[in-house]
């Protein structure tokens, strides 16, 4: 009580310091208000025909996504291309592409946060609910990949009179069930954290404008957050703890879906390198992803001054780092193999870039290592053409590294005899396509009823404004504390 | 206990009733609409052979009914009073036998509560051992086999039994002294049959008895009539041969005595220390077989030179003086004389057998040599022939070709597909007023026949056959004909007085007949329970030579291309609708599902076409089209074809499967025929190969040319005799400590498996065993392309040396039941576990599929259940099932247990012994492979036990593991191969 008290009696900060605001990250001049209402608008407004055409087609894609898995469940999962000795193929590829994307909102909105890194402010909504649709996305194939996936329950650890034992907690699947859990709950409530101000917000214009329904809606998933100082600091406190809380699952939850590899004894998969791989991988898919959809989003609602050249800077520069770490575990990767001596190894590897597989190879690292090399060049790296199609390259070559890895692993393990060749069947396809439409769909929905940009959060990075009388928007919703943050 | 009062046919169409909600959503319209709704649908449930493959072991709904609902025929026990030592869920075991081409192959059959379920080879016969072929093994499957015959036919119309007999009777008043009758059988050795052909050629002194084999055309008997005048069988002894030549003699592979010449080779094949010594096998042939796998020399020719070469090899040893036919200096002649110097270092210990498809010359010249070399008597013997004369089919179609013939009785062997194609033989039946056919199915001699009568199976009916040293098995049945069909035998003796017999009272009555009064009882009773009626073998007779008799052999030039016909896993085509034997790997090539025109890597890159691409075969007036396999090992300018494909009415199986490729044989060129000619066409086709012709060596990379990965470890015999321990010593991984820990193996039964690859000739009789051991599913040509497969035990078969002229090695692969087992830990809930003896235990019930152990089993031996295979399966179908194996369903993952079920019946045979509870035997234990296979390759047991045979195995220097370095473990261990290579043609 005596530490709120204190933070309570706090003078209310309305001048920053200067060199905290860097004006390329918010520009055109806005207001705190302007800025509210820009961002409000998207969904207090009226729905543009374009939503609703993207909507009508992420939705027919998505619902060809769940016509598919119905003819798997009913039919099993060898309606998919997987065999003996490629067991596991576009399931798991699929799986760990999405987990990866993720990363990036785990990432912009804690550890950057951490790092009091600013710019992250106009992206980190989109972003964190990019997170969380991906782990929905992802989190289909470890379900559905199963021979029997209405016993997945099984894989947790809750009473049950059909098991009737513990898991295996030996194995690394075991441990990616905890791993993803853990990572979409936390994320989840990340997420929802943040939301409470701009819902709050959201429901004041409503009672404003007189819409009880939206004030009503609003108004229970604000959770009665009031702008009040108090609550400022519980949020800011919790904002804190949970950003210390997801810094680490960045890390961890793509090390343990490596696990998964890293700890089998499959030449091509049996490799310490891994989890640092995997996670840098992870955020340079990650951020293509966000890149992909918000180059889209600030063209399609106008918000070149909230998402700004800046932040395609920012991000590229991520990208082009990653993509380096990514390129020297592949070149380690050969190394070791060539250094380990062991004659799996390096055939697994040879056979990588020159086996039958090798335009996935090819692929990937031309997309991964070769491509991202533009963005040496600062005004490629602030061209939103090509760092649009920089993030789709990106996104396909990060596709194939994990299908590289699972495929080409195990097409060509110990027993030559039993060397085989996976092909994709025509559902491996359309649900993995469907995938996207499930995601897009989902983006959709949050774009236009929940602000994709952190009001709060975003103003924290503009300029101080003197509040006027009259210039306040809506009774309540204070845009005070901006630069709250420390 | 009016349910048998229930009518059939209102069971099958009158009103429809339904056991659970699935089976009434099962209906047509509903499987539709998901397929349209889906079109990915079809891709899975192929609509030619997938999803009719998928019924394939299947009967109807309807079917079952009938087959339910008899009403009964003869006085039978009820379960329910129980027959004396019947115990109820306890298999009792029938000896009996396997009539292949008319050798038996000694077995006993496993009947579960009155099904048989299981083939075992018989233990007390004299030839089989205990061993029985993947034939055998898998005849089991064609008892329920839905497509069989079901009623009797005149012409298209349904008739029935009675209909026949009286139609019998009627014809056989008419028939006087026979003049238009004529029998044509499939080749028997049946006393039986027989004896019933002796009493209708004595009733009707102008009826003929033909014989028609599609794979054997009696030339080792003929080439005995010519050298000795008389008609012998030879007997080959292998055990008892050091150097063994063979001229195009498949003998372990398809030959219809294969069994006994394999168990006979192993034994001299078998090497227990360094130093011992181990026979040395040549082989000449043009197709690369089993046996050629097993040679220590093989020389490949085509086949139309092995009687040159035969005649050379005669003067090269010096048995004839005549001019040899190979001109000096050719390629051979280097062979050829190491050869006849091997054998002539090894007179009277050596042996020249020739192949059923080579000519009654040849057989001759290798009788010759072995005269020459002083082998009669000891490595060859002759006894009586177990075949007798009759007329030829070549004959028969010229006198039905003329119109002589006016009542034909063909019993089994469909000629109309099987018959050389210039007879026209199927147009023939048409054209004979009375035709009389029976048969299994309703294949193509049925469609043109007048009647056709199902024929029972050999475990539906009482029969008898005799192995080549003459002893004869009596046929017991282990269920009734379901499907009401008849034997040959009581066919052929209804044609003796026009009235129905039973298979029983015949085949009775002459055992009883030919022993002496008081003791034939005693002697019936013994014979059919031993499953050798005492007595019957032949002895052997002493036989002079008159080498005169055989024609000189003259340098014939064979132009163009050389076609040759062969056997398959399917036979002459017989078990087209067996699913098992389809997807039986072919030994050489794993290709399942089809025929191929095998040839040459040369030669495959003079037509451009690689494996799959359609070629097109002429031959003379003749061709057709077929797909390639680029087969290593295949003889230059000669193109192996495999006959049995290609039915065109056989069941949903069978039918449309492959090429029929005897549209290109002609009675000329019946084994092998000269001067075809290929071309590559556009078009190919996806074959369904289990195993690419990988080799153990890894493909050349850009900048890494392939090593070689010690999988098979192979060494001379001489190589061993200096270092004993050369397979092991290949690991030089160090000790290395278990991640896992914690699992003591040092007390109890600690199960494991050695296999000596030096004596597994690859004949996949271990994989039909475990098929029909553990009910693995079949899951048809479509899923084999999509590596699917569900073999527990897999033959993998490595090519080494040249791509032109390799050698290869067989590695039968089943779960290698690791002490650290890479599957085990990774498997999230715990499915797959360790027993306290050492065995990798399947928990299928709580499998959910994740693959993930399919992904870390280095050795890649776990299958999964990707679709319900078990899906469109019936009570009939179910029948075959071993009711001690779970079905497992889709979606988990299954792998060979070590037979675990056999394990546990052994378990509590030794608890409950009457004697005393006591410890297992060694050996009392069989896993399925072990017990079926004629090499005698596989070796299980207590390795705690060091008295143990598996324990021994296991000491043997050559034993090793495979991936010791990965620290797995393995249970199952493997004797590495040796060969004996003849010094003098090393280099």
């Amino acid at each position: 009580m005596a530490q709120m008290a204190s933070t309570a009696t706090l003078p209310v900060i309305d001048k920053p310091l200067a060199q905290e605001v860097n004006p390329s990250l918010v520009t055109g001049n806005l207001s705190y208000h302007e800025v509210t209402d820009q961002v409000c608008e998207i969904v207090e407004g009226k729905v543009h025909r374009n939503w609703y055409i993207g909507f009508a087609i992420s939705f027919s894609i998505f619902m060809m996504m769940v016509s598919m898995l119905g003819y798997q469940l009913f039919t099993g999962v060898g309606v998919w291309g997987n065999n003996a000795p490629v067991a596991w193929a576009w399931d798991i590829t699929n799986f760990v592409f999405w987990i990866g994307i993720g990363h990036a909102g785990t990432l912009i909105s804690a550890v950057l946060f951490l790092f009091r890194q600013k710019w992250r402010t106009s992206i980190n909504r989109a972003a964190e609910a990019m997170t969380l649709f991906a782990v929905a996305c992802a989190a289909i194939y470890p379900v559905m990949h199963t021979g029997r996936p209405w016993r997945t329950y099984w894989l947790f650890p809750v009473p049950n009179l059909d098991l009737n034992m513990w898991q295996n907690f030996r194995s690394p699947l075991m441990w990616d069930v905890f791993a993803i859990s853990t990572y979409g709950s936390v994320s989840a409530a990340f997420w929802y954290m943040g939301l409470l101000p701009d819902l709050a917000t959201l429901r004041d214009r409503a009672a404003v404008t007189g819409d009880k329904t939206r004030a009503l809606l609003y108004g229970v998933f604000s959770l009665g957050w009031r702008f009040s100082a108090r609550h400022w600091t519980n949020y800011e406190k919790m904002y804190l703890l949970l950003a210390a809380i997801s810094t680490p699952l960045v890390l961890s939850v793509h090390s343990i879906v490596s696990f998964d590899f890293a700890t089998s004894v499959i030449p091509g998969w049996h490799t310490t390198i891994f989890p640092p791989y995997f996670v840098a991988g992870a955020v340079f898919s990650g951020f293509a992803m966000v890149q992909t959809l918000l180059l889209v989003t600030r063209w399609a609602l106008g918000l070149e001054n909230l998402i700004t050249s800046k932040h395609l800077d920012n991000m590229n520069k991520i990208i082009l780092a990653t993509g380096m770490i990514v390129g020297y575990a592949y070149a380690t990767e050969f190394f070791i193999a060539w250094y380990s001596a062991n004659q799996y190894e390096r055939f697994v590897f040879f056979n990588r870039a020159f086996g039958p597989y090798w335009w996935a190879y090819a692929i990937m690292v031309s997309c991964n290592v070769l491509s991202p090399q533009i963005f040496w060049v600062k005004s490629l790296r602030t061209n939103v053409a090509v760092t649009f199609v920089m993030s789709i390259f990106v996104n396909i070559g990060m596709w194939f590294e994990r299908f590289v890895i699972i495929a080409t692993s195990l097409h060509r393990d110990y027993m030559p005899s039993s060397w085989g060749y996976f092909k994709p069947t025509f559902v491996d396809i359309c649900t993995f396509i469907g995938t996207f439409g499930f995601f897009m769909t989902m983006f959709l929905l949050f774009l236009r009823f929940i602000p994709c940009i952190a009001l709060s959060e975003v103003k924290g990075a503009m300029a101080a404004q003197a509040h006027l009388p009259g210039h306040e928007p809506v009774k309540g919703t204070t845009p005070v504390h901006a630069g709250g943050h420390h | 206990m009016d349910l048998i009062q229930i009518s059939p046919a209102q069971n099958a169409t009158g009103k429809k009733y339904w056991r659970s909600l699935n089976e009434l959503s099962g209906t047509r319209g509903f499987t539709d609409w998901v397929e349209n709704e889906f079109p990915g649908g079809s891709e899975i449930l192929d609509p030619g052979s997938r999803r009719t493959m998928l019924k394939l072991m299947a009967a109807s709904f309807g079917l079952a009914g009938l087959v339910a609902c008899r009403r009964p025929e003869m006085k039978i026990i009820p379960v329910s009073k129980s027959a004396e030592d019947v115990i109820p869920g306890k298999p009792a075991l029938y000896a009996s036998a396997f009539v292949n081409r008319g050798v038996a192959n000694g077995i006993q059959v496993e009947v579960h509560d009155g099904r048989p379920t299981k083939v075992e080879g018989n233990p007390m016969h004299p030839n089989s051992q205990g061993a029985a072929s993947a034939l055998a093994q898998a005849s089991v499957l064609s008892v329920y086999d839905p497509d069989r015959a079901r009623t009797v036919h005149e012409g298209a119309t349904a008739s029935n039994w009675a209909a026949f007999d009286k139609a019998a009777a009627s014809l056989v008043e008419g028939f006087g002294a026979g003049g238009g009758l004529r029998i044509l059988s499939e080749r028997t050795s049946s006393p039986t049959l027989l004896s019933v052909k002796g009493e209708l050629l004595k009733k009707y002194p102008e009826a003929k008895w033909a014989e028609y084999d599609s794979l054997d055309g009696g030339h080792a008997i003929a080439a005995a009539e010519m050298v000795f005048g008389q008609r012998l069988q030879p007997v080959y002894h292998f055990d008892k041969a050091d150097v063994i030549v063979s001229l195009d003699d498949d003998f372990m592979g398809e030959d219809a005595a294969s069994i006994e010449a394999t168990k006979q080779f192993s034994k001299k094949r078998k090497v227990s220390k360094p130093g011992e010594p181990m026979n040395r096998l040549y082989l000449v042939e043009s197709r690369f077989s089993i046996t050629g796998a097993m040679a220590d020399h093989r020389l490949r020719i085509k086949s139309g030179e092995v009687l040159q070469f035969a005649s050379d090899l005669a003067v090269e040893v010096g048995a004839k003086t005549a001019l040899k036919v190979l001109k000096p200096g050719d390629a051979t002649q280097k062979w050829l004389t190491a050869v006849a110097r091997d054998l002539k270092a090894n007179a009277g210990k050596c042996l020249v057998t020739a192949g059923p498809m080579q000519s009654a010359q040849v057989h001759a010249l290798a009788f010759l040599i072995n005269q020459s070399l002083g082998n009669i008597g000891s490595t060859l013997t002759f006894s009586k022939a177990i075949f007798e004369p009759a007329q030829s089919i070549g004959e028969l179609a010229k006198e039905m070709g003329a119109g002589t013939v006016k009542t034909l009785v063909i019993l089994g062997g469909n000629p109309a597909y099987t018959a050389p194609v210039d007879l026209g033989f199927g147009e023939l039946i048409a054209k004979v007023p009375a035709s009389i056919y029976l048969g299994a199915e309703m294949d193509e001699t049925a469609a043109v026949a007048k009647w056709h009568l199902p024929m029972a199976h050999a475990m539906e009916a009482w029969g008898d056959a005799r192995s080549t040293d003459g002893s004869a098995t009596v046929l017991q049945p282990q269920i009734a004909p379901l499907y009401d069909g008849r034997s040959a035998i009581e066919i052929a003796a209804q044609l003796l007085d026009g009235k129905a017999k039973k298979s029983f009272a015949v085949v009775q009555g002459y055992w009883k007949s030919v022993s002496s009064a008081a003791d034939a009882e005693r002697i019936w009773r013994k014979g059919v329970h031993d499953g050798v009626m005492p007595g019957s073998a032949y002895s052997e007779v002493k036989v002079a030579f008159n080498a005169k008799a055989i024609p000189e052999v003259a340098a014939a030039s064979l132009a163009g291309t050389e076609l040759v016909f062969l056997s398959s896993n399917l036979g002459d085509g017989r078990y087209a609708n067996n699913a098992w034997l389809q997807e039986v790997p072919e030994s050489m090539t794993k290709l399942t599902w089809d025929n191929v025109a095998h040839i040459s890597p040369k030669m495959a890159r003079e037509l451009k076409v690689e494996t799959g691409g359609l070629v097109k075969i002429t031959l003379g007036s003749r061709s057709l089209e077929i797909p390639a396999l680029v087969t290593p090992g295949q003889a230059e300018g000669s193109v192996a074809l495999q006959l049995g494909y290609g039915r065109t009415k056989v069941g949903r199986v069978g039918e449309g499967v492959g090429v029929n490729v005897g549209l290109l044989r002609t009675s000329e060129g019946w084994a092998f025929a000269q001067g075809a000619s290929l071309v590559a066409t556009s078009g190919s086709r996806e074959l369904a190969i289990t195993q690419e012709h990988h080799s153990m060596r890894e493909p050349d990379m850009p900048g890494r040319p392939g090593e070689l990965r010690p999988v098979v470890r192979e060494g001379s015999l001489e190589e061993y005799k200096k270092q004993p321990r050369f397979a092991p010593e290949v690991d030089h991984a160090e000790e290395m400590f278990d991640l896992q820990g914690g699992h003591d193996y040092s007390k109890g039964y600690q199960w494991g498996m050695a296999i000596d690859l030096n004596l597994c000739i690859g004949c996949n009789a271990c994989l039909v065993a475990c098929n029909a051991e553990n009910n693995i599913p079949v899951v048809g040509r479509d899923q084999i392309r999509r590596g699917r497969e569900m073999h527990w035990i897999r033959l993998d078969r490595y090519y080494t040396g040249t791509e032109e002229d390799p050698q290869a090695v067989m590695q039968p692969l089943n779960c290698q039941q690791c002490e650290a087992a890479p599957c085990e830990n990774v498997c999230p809930v715990a499915a797959t576990v360790h027993s306290p003896e050492g065995l990798n235990d399947m928990a299928y019930n709580r499998c959910v599929g994740t693959r993930y152990c399919a992904n870390n089993c280095p050795y890649k031996v776990r299958r999964f259940n990707y679709i319900d295979w078990h899906k469109n399966i019936t009570p009939v179908g179910e029948m075959v099932h071993n009711p001690d194996v779970t079905v497992r369903m889709r979606g988990v993952m299954e792998k060979c247990t070590y037979c675990v079920q056999r394990i546990q019946e052994k378990r509590i045979a030794a608890k409950a012994d009457p004697a005393g509870r006591r410890l297992i035997r060694d050996g009392e234990i069989l896993t399925a492979c072990q017990q079926t296979c004629p090499a005698d390759a596989i070796t299980f047991g207590n390795i705690n036990d060091p008295a143990s045979a598996v324990a021994k195995a296991k000491a043997e220097p050559r034993d090793y593991t495979l991936l010791k370095e990965i620290n797995t473990k393995p249970r199952t261990s493997f004797l590495a191969r040796l060969r004996n290579p003849n010094p003098e043609l090393k280099a």
